[in-house]
């Protein structure tokens, strides 16, 4: 086993706002990670930052063991993002969309190879929207938007896919849906980091689960039941070193002026 | 007399070819990443290019186009920063580029009139030199244009998604910008500086009321912004009018008469979009009272409509399904 994502002592601020602190996780060739953590916990920003979508401060982050600042495989990395960008403006068709995953793998100004196409028409097969491929992406309900979203991410063949929160807003019957394509591109012996709000239908996949709260890890382990987690996280709460001038207490920790 | 016995109708009308084809190409980018106004923008900046090429005594095309290029690059940049307030930056930048045009042009002694050919368009002044440079920056800019269309596709519609598949974004957003640029100064001589913007955009506006594909859309606006600049110059000539103009309003003419038959198509496409499944799971099972003369299917000419793992027919106002015999109300 090989490691496909490491970071070490990994800090994260957003216009100089600490957002995530102290983060030490890897994540091994073959795993599936569910990234859990409530509102404003990080965990958004934490794969955000992994797909370089915003900067770190500090720590040493590395994506299939090279350091993630000359990271240049991107074909390797599938991201699904939270929700198709917006949908009007210029119509775009299911094929096309996914079709535009593809250009990691693809050179400049050459048309698409016959790998490619088929590559692409897996994809949407996997999300079983083969019937629906000549439709604008628009007319689909948030549900099928968000496994061609899925399928753009699968188009670039990737070794490891990063979904964030893939299953908000999305009914019960498409969530069974995106289990059941995950479930497929596991057995393919791929890595997963899924942020999801609760496991949901997706429990059975899990290997592993990382709690983020507060911007920092509360919990890294097998996933337990979920009550526990949230007794876990109800429970770690970091305390500040006792301050060396008054005006830096931290209110809530309760220290005594 | 034909309108192929002057020499200058023939370059008004080989200009008019060209821009209307590379209008609407860069026009669809636009539209997509919702900068429609930025022709116009462009536009108002290059009027600043048109005075110093006056005050220079430089061929004003060539330094529009540099002028240009350097406005749509602000704009980009404040586009990039995404702040509140940019598009008052944006609206900044319009004013000063129109006010700095009129003012180099007085400097260089030129009356409205000189800057009146470059604001509303003068196609049949234009020289030979100039429908060749027209000719060869709009064959640059489709090249480039439908060349990197996927790129430029995917940078345009989702722009993380790209940069996380390790696109240069960057490159692409400022190709987009320069395109814009170039192509507002090749149209600056056929429809002119403020109607510019017209031919980017409105062929795309037209198009998309029927297109349901990026590449239909692009390739669509493409032949009609042909067809409306040609036809536009044809018809001026005919009439004794503006071209600039005519162009702008034969452009407009299509999308008046494209759009209703859009709003046809989404209506219908509306009353087919799935209904949704509702959390409960099991339903109240009632069986649709009246008798049904007719059974539903694929020739009823009630729309069919998907629920979740069965088909719903609107009848009336009511959503019946098929159960057996019988049909229920779903």
């Amino acid at each position: 086993m090989s490691a496909v994502i490491t970071v070490e002592s990994g800090n994260l601020a957003i216009g100089r706002r600490p957002v995530l602190r102290g983060i030490d996780f890897s994540v091994q060739s073959g795993e599936v990670v569910a990234v859990l953590g409530g509102n404003g916990s990080g965990k958004s920003t934490l794969v955000r930052g992994l797909m370089r979508l915003i900067k770190w401060s500090s720590g040493d982050i590395r994506l299939f063991d090279t350091p993630l600042a000359r990271f240049r495989d991107w074909h390797r990395v599938g991201y699904v993002p939270q929700q198709l960008a917006a949908t009007s403006g210029v119509p775009a068709t299911v094929m096309e969309v996914v079709s535009s995953g593809r250009l990691s793998r693809r050179r400049l100004l050459l048309p698409m190879s016959q790998a490619d196409r088929t590559a692409v028409r897996d994809a949407i097969a996997t999300v079983e929207l083969t019937d629906r491929r000549q439709d604008a992406v628009s007319q689909l309900s948030g549900g099928q938007q968000q496994r061609v979203l899925i399928a753009r991410a699968l188009a670039g063949e990737p070794e490891l896919l990063v979904l964030d929160e893939p299953n908000a807003g999305v009914d019960h019957h498409n969530q069974l849906g995106l289990a059941h394509a995950l479930a497929h591109f596991v057995e393919a012996g791929a890595t997963i980091v899924v942020v999801l709000h609760e496991l949901g239908p997706l429990t059975e996949l899990i290997d592993r689960v990382v709690l983020l709260q507060d911007g920092r890890i509360a919990y890294d382990g097998p996933p337990v039941h979920h009550t526990a987690l949230e007794l876990v996280s109800e429970h770690t709460h970091a305390h500040h070193r006792p301050p060396s001038h008054p005006d830096h207490v931290p209110l809530e920790a309760g220290w005594q002026l | 007399m034909t309108i192929f016995s002057y020499d200058f109708m023939i370059r008004g009308l080989l200009a008019a070819l060209f821009t209307g084809l590379a209008a609407p190409a860069v026009g669809t980018y636009l539209v997509q990443r919702r900068l429609a106004l930025m022709g116009d923008g462009v536009g108002h900046v290059a009027v600043t290019g048109v005075g110093l090429g006056l005050l220079t005594g430089q061929s004003p095309v060539w330094t529009a186009v540099g002028v240009a290029i350097v406005g749509a690059l602000l704009i980009e940049l404040i586009r990039e920063r995404g702040r509140a307030g940019g598009d008052v930056a944006l609206a900044l930048i319009f004013y000063g580029g129109i006010a700095g045009g009129v003012l180099v042009t007085g400097l260089a002694g030129g009356s409205a009139q000189t800057l009146q050919t470059y604001l509303f368009g003068s196609i049949t002044a234009i020289s030979p030199e100039d429908v060749w440079v027209v000719v060869a920056l709009a064959v640059g800019v489709i090249f480039v244009a439908l060349g990197l269309a996927p790129q430029l596709f995917a940078v345009c519609q989702d722009e993380e998604f790209a940069r996380a598949m390790g696109l240069r974004v960057r490159v692409y957003n400022i190709t987009t910008s320069v395109l814009a640029a170039v192509t507002v100064t090749v149209a600056m001589r056929t429809v002119g500086l403020l109607l510019v913007s017209a031919l980017m955009v409105v062929p795309v506006a037209t198009a998309q009321q029927l297109t349901r594909g990026f590449k239909t859309t692009i390739l669509t606006a493409m032949v009609l912004g042909c067809l409306t600049s040609v036809g536009g110059v044809a018809t001026s000539y005919y009439l004794d009018v503006a071209p600039g103009a005519t162009i702008v309003l034969l452009a407009l003419a299509c999308f008046m008469a494209a759009w209703p038959v859009g709003g046809l198509v989404r209506y219908r496409r509306r009353l087919r979009q799935p209904f949704g499944e509702g959390e409960g799971g099991s339903m109240p099972h009632t069986v649709v009272p009246e008798a049904h003369d007719h059974a539903h299917g694929e020739e009823c000419g009630h729309p069919a409509v998907p629920h979740a793992d069965h088909v719903d027919y609107v009848h009336d106002g009511h959503r019946h399904a098929v159960h057996g015999g019988h049909y229920d109300e779903h």
